[in-house]
């Protein structure tokens, strides 16, 4: 939006003026709203909105009196001026809250092995605790991370600056004001009671604010792209946007009790609630934790292997079948349950045949090493991502493996959907989001390398261990509660106690937790190593870096 | 021109791209959810459902507050073992005044969908308290704030005046006399409680937690105190909804 005419007075611009209007409106409606309050929680939330509002304000006013007349140009001697502003922000926060996340995961972890831990207070309890974690971990950490690196990518594969001038900061913050909303309300008891969607209404309107924004700023970058492809990964981010702002339109209507209260009543009920929950969660499952993150798999392995993609038929064929036959695989969660039969056996059919387009994408990363598989040895970042899509490739075989029916009447309910999850989360997103943010952050911050290539590998040793006892530990204590549910005496009578299936988890909680803390130490490493790239890594040399070339 | 140069038309064209993605993308959503709006099984009617008393929605949403529905799953599947140890498979007509449904997706702790009726009220409110006084081997945590946190009543005729709006069928009547109501189901001794019986037949009314006071506690034990008993399955005609 700069003015092209060199005399041009410095002004402030639509969008800083627009914005900072927009902002100081919605700090009027906060203070209306904290004034006029129901309960705590909400007036506690519209302090937040109005103080944040406020600081946003300043912010674009305090970047407007030390910026030249012209806003940053599009083009610095003929090469895109990339803004990793926002990104390096996302980056940061991303690290942050993915510690946050496992932190609070661990605890968790320790509060079912010693349930004195919940300490009995309403915000320590496991039941307003777990909705933090798994927030943390998927909207927060990983939510942050694909904001990064899809800004990143779109810049990159493009060969243009990201579209907006306030914009791309406005999704950052204003999405992570997001989580903060959303964290605390679960302390404080607000709460949806949809699992992973959680945060009420006022937090899922703002959410989506910032997430048409998000797409809006995508695309646009799309638009102004200076290559003729659209980059592979771009599919995958875009189909993630899409679909998650389709996703979380479709599961959260709501009709809140008062305008100036935290709770609302969801508008589906029973059923029908089930069915959009679980449409709503698996493909959070799908476009959130999957396409988003192919979307970095497809950028950040053939850039750190210095390879190109092994099939571009296959990423084509890859994309289309997994968008659309993942969206079908919701009711697998409802096996058994009041929904129809039909429904659920579609479910089923739909999540055998996933597997496919999933090993299809798996393939494609995989054999992205083909003639480089030797700086497995060399590269532990590299080493990371690969072992992140073998991961996935793990957890989408076991997932179609759960969705049969008499397979799920025994795990649904148990533990092992527990280990499936975090071997999904802790070997696939997470790790191809650390290799991710290992690859990010010296391009980000100019440095030539990472302070230590060691550390990374201390990194992922330690988690991988951490991984490997977490994810059979569930599978060892859910198998085994599964069948002592449905265990019979030769009489012909249930065998186990409900209490007694519990008190056989109790050494399988202790070694899940172990797990987990080794993750999370994991990351504390990554977190250091980070840290020091940042700080006294060496500056790169000027020399450009050779953009990547179109896929044909 | 083979479809690896057609599909080019969508590599080049953002909006087309999108366009595509939501083509592909709302098929499987409209064929699994639309249906379930009107095939019979669904939105069957079976005697005995009602809508909650003000004291049970009350609870309910103490339910919800706390996240019980992360380790409590509120729906019996239709397997021998499950219908043994819990009773009757759930019916989709039992969940049907649920704004959001609570079936969970995890039994930490056993089913809760029949557990109405299952334990005494003095068993429920020590447990909650202290669930390890009376089995020491679970991992629940503790609820003792529930019984020394009063119920704020006042605002529950607007909690069934927003449930009315999202299809529950709550009458003017109820809806008039809620704060009455959810005092009346508290106190076996208050003035409101026939007229509260007339308006909710064969709801349990009594001092759910031995304490004058109504507390959240009260609402909450109500509530699991429910949960599960409004059909008379020996009256239940699982035929009917077949074709």
């Amino acid at each position: 939006m700069g003015a092209s005419n060199p005399v041009a007075p410095k002004a402030l611009t639509i969008g800083e003026g627009g914005l900072a209007l927009a902002l100081a409106a919605a700090a009027l409606v906060c203070l209306v709203g904290a004034a006029k309050a129901q309960d705590a929680p909400f007036a506690f939330h519209a302090y937040l909105g109005a103080a944040a509002s406020v600081a946003a304000v300043f912010a674009i006013f305090n970047r407007y009196f030390s910026r030249g007349p012209q806003l940053p140009p599009q083009q610095i001697g003929g090469k895109p001026n990339y803004q990793l502003g926002p990104i390096k922000l996302a980056t940061a926060l991303g690290v942050f809250w993915g510690i946050a996340g496992f932190l609070v995961g661990l605890w968790l972890a320790l509060e079912l092995a010693w349930p004195a831990l919940n300490l009995d207070f309403a915000f320590t309890n496991f039941g307003r605790l777990r909705p933090l974690h798994t927030s943390a971990v998927i909207f927060a950490f990983g939510g942050n991370v694909l904001i990064a690196t899809s800004f990143y990518v779109v810049q990159k594969t493009g060969r243009t600056r990201i579209a907006g001038d306030l914009a791309p900061w406005f999704v950052v913050l204003g999405y992570n004001f997001f989580i903060v909303i959303a964290g605390t309300g679960y302390l404080l008891g607000v709460t949806q009671a949809k699992e992973y969607a959680e945060p009420e209404w006022y937090a899922d309107l703002w959410l989506t604010i910032v997430w048409v924004v998000y797409l809006l700023v995508f695309l646009g970058t799309l638009m102004k792209r200076k290559e003729p492809h659209i980059f592979v990964a771009n599919w995958f981010y875009l189909a993630f946007i899409v679909t998650i702002a389709v996703l979380h339109l479709g599961n959260n209507p709501a009709v809140p009790v008062s305008v100036f209260g935290s709770k609302s009543y969801v508008v589906w009920a029973g059923v029908q609630d089930a069915m959009f929950q679980w449409w709503y969660g698996h493909n959070a499952v799908g476009f959130f934790l999957t396409a988003g993150f192919l979307g970095i798999m497809y950028y950040f392995v053939p850039k750190r292997a210095e390879r190109p993609i092994y099939s571009y038929r296959l990423s084509i064929v890859h994309f289309w079948a997994l968008i659309f036959l993942y969206i079908w695989a919701g009711p697998h969660h409802l096996h058994y349950t009041a929904l129809p039969d039909w429904a659920q056996t579609l479910g089923m059919t739909f999540s055998i045949m996933l597997w496919m387009p999933s090993w299809g994408g798996m393939v494609n990363g995989l054999m992205t090493l083909s003639g480089a598989w030797d700086k497995l040895r060399t590269d532990p970042v590299l080493r990371m991502l690969v072992v992140s899509v073998a991961f996935y490739g793990m957890a989408t075989f076991e997932g179609p493996m759960m969705s049969i029916k008499v397979v799920n009447s025994l795990s649904h309910y148990t533990d092992w959907t527990i280990g499936h999850v975090h071997s999904g989360a802790l070997g696939w997103v997470g790790f191809v989001s650390f290799g991710a943010v290992y690859c990010l952050v010296p391009w980000l911050w100019g440095r030539k390398q990472l302070y230590s290539l060691k550390l990374v590998n201390w990194h992922f040793w330690i988690a991988s261990i951490g991984i490997v006892l977490y994810v059979s530990a569930m599978w060892v204590s859910g198998i085994l509660q599964g069948l002592m549910w449905r265990a019979y005496t030769s009489l012909g009578f249930l065998e186990y106690s409900f209490i007694e299936t519990v008190e056989a988890m109790h050494p399988f909680y202790v070694i899940r937790a172990l797990g987990g803390a080794l993750f999370l130490i994991g990351a504390l490493i990554m977190a250091y190593n980070l840290w020091m790239t940042v700080r006294v890594g060496e500056a790169e040399a000027a020399a450009p870096r050779a953009a990547l070339q179109p896929a044909e | 021109m083979s479809l690896w140069v057609r599909h080019q038309v969508l590599e080049k064209n953002s909006i087309l791209l999108i366009i595509g993605i939501l083509l592909v993308i709302t098929i499987g959503g409209v064929v699994e959810i639309a249906p379930l709006f009107y095939l019979k099984s669904t939105i069957e009617k079976v005697e005995g459902m009602r809508p909650y008393t003000p004291l049970e929605l009350a609870g309910r949403n103490i339910y919800v507050r706390e996240g019980c529905y992360l380790c409590h799953s509120q729906m019996i599947r239709t397997t021998r073992d499950e219908v043994e140890r819990y009773g009757h498979y759930s019916l989709a007509a039992e969940s049907v005044y649920d704004h959001p449904f609570q079936w969970g997706s995890k039994r930490t702790g056993p089913d809760l969908a029949r557990v109405g009726g299952k334990y005494s009220d003095e068993w429920q409110v020590a447990h909650l308290v202290d669930p390890r006084s009376l089995v020491p081997q679970s991992v629940m945590p503790g609820y003792p704030f529930l019984a020394s946190t009063e119920l704020e009543p006042e605002s529950v005729a607007e909690h069934m005046r927003t449930n009315r709006v999202v299809g529950v069928p709550y009458g003017d009547d109820q809806i008039e006399h809620a704060v009455a109501d959810l005092r009346a189901q508290a106190n076996p001794d208050d003035p409101g409680a026939g007229a509260f019986q007339k308006r909710y037949p064969k709801a349990l009314a009594r001092n759910f937690d031995g304490n004058p006071k109504v507390t959240e506690m009260d609402a909450l034990v109500a509530y699991l105190q429910m949960l599960g008993t409004l059909i008379d399955f020996k009256l239940y005609d699982d035929k009917a909804n077949l074709r």
